[in-house]
């Protein structure tokens, strides 16, 4: 029955906050720093002012190679209600790009119109090298593009292993016929793509649970499960929503190892949204913030992390309230999403993060 | 390097979760019923324990069984109701008997004769399938179940309107919404809504049996391939399916094909059992029939679905000298059996009791606490 309520809803399915846009504030970050970061006055200056997939904002090593992922004045309207708008993004071959903002400012809205679960109302997206108008989401995986979901989509009642098997679905060669009948061909495969997942559950030293139902997993192992499963339909831009989720200290400080291993080893490009301010200020070389579905900086980690209004405004803010809440009731917060949104009143929730 | 995180996962908490080699205990569980059960109906048989009444069913049985199998793969696999199995059942069972009675003079083997007839069911009914699935396979739930009864419906409501006869030459001669004039009762092959007449009945119970061998030995095969895992993926969770780039359609088309195909095989496995057979034995009832067995079974397991068939088809013979309260036990065991499987609370109570009483205590432990809360648990 759950099934049947959860294709009902198929139109807010991706609405994970839920959250309206009434309850958010404005914001405004005067200071001008220097460097690549866009500090505005106000979100309308800010589009004026911005440098278009400008190649300053790729980090040294991809520069001169074709950026994996060029997005230019991408939008989304639901009814009348702009959730994404003029969102712009040049994200290098080998990059780990972070997305960030406050709840509901339009995060997952923009992995989904990467990933064609919803068409872009507005702006092109250009996936290595081509546009991806008219594409599926089928379309877009089999080009290279993978993600993982902020509320987590595993193949609950397949097995962990079966749940990597199946993203390899596309390299494993047999017919019907042959599984059917359970051909020397289909043996063959099958010893062959086992072996080819074990290799992807030991990146994450999740082998021993190959056999486990993955609906029955811890959160956080069902979220390095999610990424492997990801990764192993072979993509060259990898989209994380959320990874560190309902995870604790510990396992998102090896999460963050894991990303950056991921990309030496495969030579891929991460995007990723993510409230914990650890994981996206120590891995990700570019960020961008997001609020109210508009751009309000760009930069590299210290770029944003330096200008001292966005410390105290935003991450500073939702570090004390997250950790709070940690302490408090990691449940609430999870399903709250941990970042609290936007910075509203106690000023001393900043201080109290340092 | 995360292996440290894992050691933080309780293994405790993981147990019962554990499902490998679950494909092997589900087909050994599944052919051991097969076999026990022949074993047992033939020794019945042979000392007499088995009244000629119940052994007349010992064909239908093994024709449901099959039913119920492969309506599993859409509805337990494939995760979509479908109220319309009898149909694919129908065109099985008619195309059979057209191809027997042709073969008849020429092959007079009566197995190799099975064989092709069966060979072009599962040919006709997957046409079938695949026909209806196209337009419909992009509805979801509750629509696709409506879609599918009234496609059920629509194939036999063709078999109502279809004449096929043999003229002097022994050649087949169809005719469409009218009777066949000229030729005689001896030589009308189906004629319309009486259906077929005349056919040599060849289905024996090992056939019968073969054939609940094979589908099984096809759907549990499916299950475990590629092609299994890219339907109950979808089936888990279509969004993620997409993302991997599973094409959704494909796999819920190929599933229903399957299906119909191995429905339409048993189909005319029943149609080789009677000397006449109208279109009205494949009415909707029959669907129901078939999706009651899957349910009963619990839905997605095979040798449950496999025990509800047998069970509901000695049934109603059982229970004949009941006569008039036949029907009224019947859905009162229904009615038990459903509240008995699906209530959490009754589960687990029968659940402890069984652990208590099992045999082979130690081996279902595993298992059987846990599948009912981890269900609850994903709802
Ligand atoms: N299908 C939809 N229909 C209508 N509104 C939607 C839909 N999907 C998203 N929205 C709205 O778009 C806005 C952005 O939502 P989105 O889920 O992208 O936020 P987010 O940045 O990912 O937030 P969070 O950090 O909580 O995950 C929200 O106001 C949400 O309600
Ligand atoms: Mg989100």
């Amino acid at each position: 029955m759950a099934d049947n309520k959860e294709k009902e809803n198929a139109v807010y399915e991706y609405s994970d906050s839920g959250h309206g846009y009434e309850n958010r504030q404005e914001i405004y970050y005067n200071d001008n720093v220097g460097g690549r970061a866009v500090f505005v006055d106000s979100k309308e200056q800010y589009e004026a002012d911005e440098p278009y997939n400008d190649e300053v904002y790729l980090p040294e090593k991809d520069r001169g190679k074709a950026p994996i992922l060029q997005v230019n004045g991408l939008g989304i309207d639901f009814g009348g209600l702009t959730a994404v708008d003029n969102f712009n993004l040049t994200l290098g071959r080998t990059e780990i790009g972070g997305l960030i903002g406050p709840n509901g400012a339009g995060k997952t809205t923009i992995f989904n119109m990467l990933t064609k679960v919803y068409e872009p109302t507005r702006g092109d997206i250009i996936f290595d090298g081509k546009s991806t108008k008219g594409m599926s989401t089928v379309d877009i995986n089999k080009a290279g593009m993978a993600r993982t979901f902020q509320n987590i989509r595993l193949f609950d009642k397949l097995t962990v292993e079966e749940n990597i098997k199946v993203a390899l679905h596309h390299t494993t060669n047999y017919g019907l016929i042959d599984g059917m009948l359970h051909t020397p061909k289909y043996r063959h495969e099958e010893f062959r793509i086992r072996k080819e997942a074990m290799k992807y559950l030991k990146i994450f030293g999740m082998t021993k649970t190959a056999d486990y139902r993955a609906g029955s997993l811890p959160y956080g192992a069902q979220r390095r499960l999610e990424i492997m499963r990801a990764l192993a339909t072979k993509p060259k831009l990898l989209l994380l929503d959320e990874p560190a989720a309902g995870m604790n200290p510990s396992e998102t400080a090896e999460l963050m190892d894991t990303i950056k291993e991921i990309r030496d080893r495969f030579q891929i490009a991460v995007f990723l949204i993510e409230h914990d301010m650890s994981l996206v200020m120590g891995i990700c070389e570019g960020i961008v913030v997001l609020n109210y579905g508009r751009t309000i900086a760009k930069g590299s980690a210290s770029e944003i992390q330096s200008n001292p209004k966005v410390i105290e405004a935003y991450l500073g803010k939702s570090r004390g309230k997250m950790e709070e809440e940690k302490h408090e009731n990691l449940e609430e917060a999870l399903s709250k999403g941990r970042l609290a949104s936007a910075p509203s009143g106690k000023p001393d929730a900043g201080k109290e993060a340092e | 390097m995360a292996e440290r995180i894992l050691k933080s996962v309780s293994v405790r908490a993981l147990k019962g979760a554990k499902r490998g080699g679950q494909y092997r205990k589900e087909a050994m569980i599944a052919y051991g019923i097969l076999i026990a059960g022949y074993i047992l109906l033939q020794l019945g048989a042979a000392t007499g324990i088995i009244g000629r009444n119940l052994q007349g069913q010992f064909v239908p049985i093994c024709v449901y069984m099959a039913l119920a199998i492969s309506l599993n793969l859409v509805v337990g696999i494939s995760g979509e109701l479908s109220l319309g199995h009898a149909g694919f059942m129908a065109a099985g069972a008619f195309t059979g008997v057209v191809v027997t009675r042709v073969l008849e003079k020429s092959l007079s083997f009566a197995p190799a004769r099975l064989i092709i007839a069966l060979i072009a069911a599962a040919l006709v009914a997957a046409l079938a399938g695949f026909i209806i699935g196209i337009p419909i396979l992009g509805l979801r739930g509750d629509y696709l179940a409506i879609v599918t009864l009234a496609f059920g419906e629509i194939i036999r409501n063709f078999m109502n309107v279809i004449y096929f006869g043999l003229n002097e030459k022994g050649h087949l001669v169809f005719s469409f919404n009218h009777a066949i004039d000229g030729i005689e009762d001896a030589n009308r092959v189906i004629t319309g809504p009486i259906g077929a007449t005349g056919t040599t009945q060849i289905a024996t119970f090992t056939g019968a049996m073969l054939l609940t061998a094979f589908t099984l030995f096809v759907v549990l095969n499916i299950k475990n391939s590629k092609q299994g895992r890219a339907i109950m993926a979808i089936r888990d969770n279509r969004i993620a399916g997409e993302s991997i780039g599973l094409d959704v359609k494909k796999y819920k088309l190929m599933a229903f094909v399957v299906s119909a195909a191995l429905a339409g095989m048993a189909g005319c496995m029943f149609g080789q059992n009677y000397s006449t057979l109208a279109p009205v034995k494949f009415n909707f009832n029959t669907s129901v029939l078939i999706l009651v067995f899957v349910v009963l079974g619990g839905i997605g397991n095979i040798w449950g679905s496999m025990i509800a068939a047998a069970l509901l088809t000695i049934l109603p013979e059982a229970l004949r000298q009941f006569s008039d309260y036949r029907m009224l036990t019947y859905a009162v065991v229904l009615i038990v059996v459903m509240i008995c499987t699906y209530n959490p609370a009754i589960k687990a109570r029968i659940g402890a009791v069984w652990s208590k009483i099992n045999p082979f205590r130690k081996r279902s432990k595993d298992n059987s606490g846990s599948s009912g809360k981890k269900g609850k648990e994903a709802a």
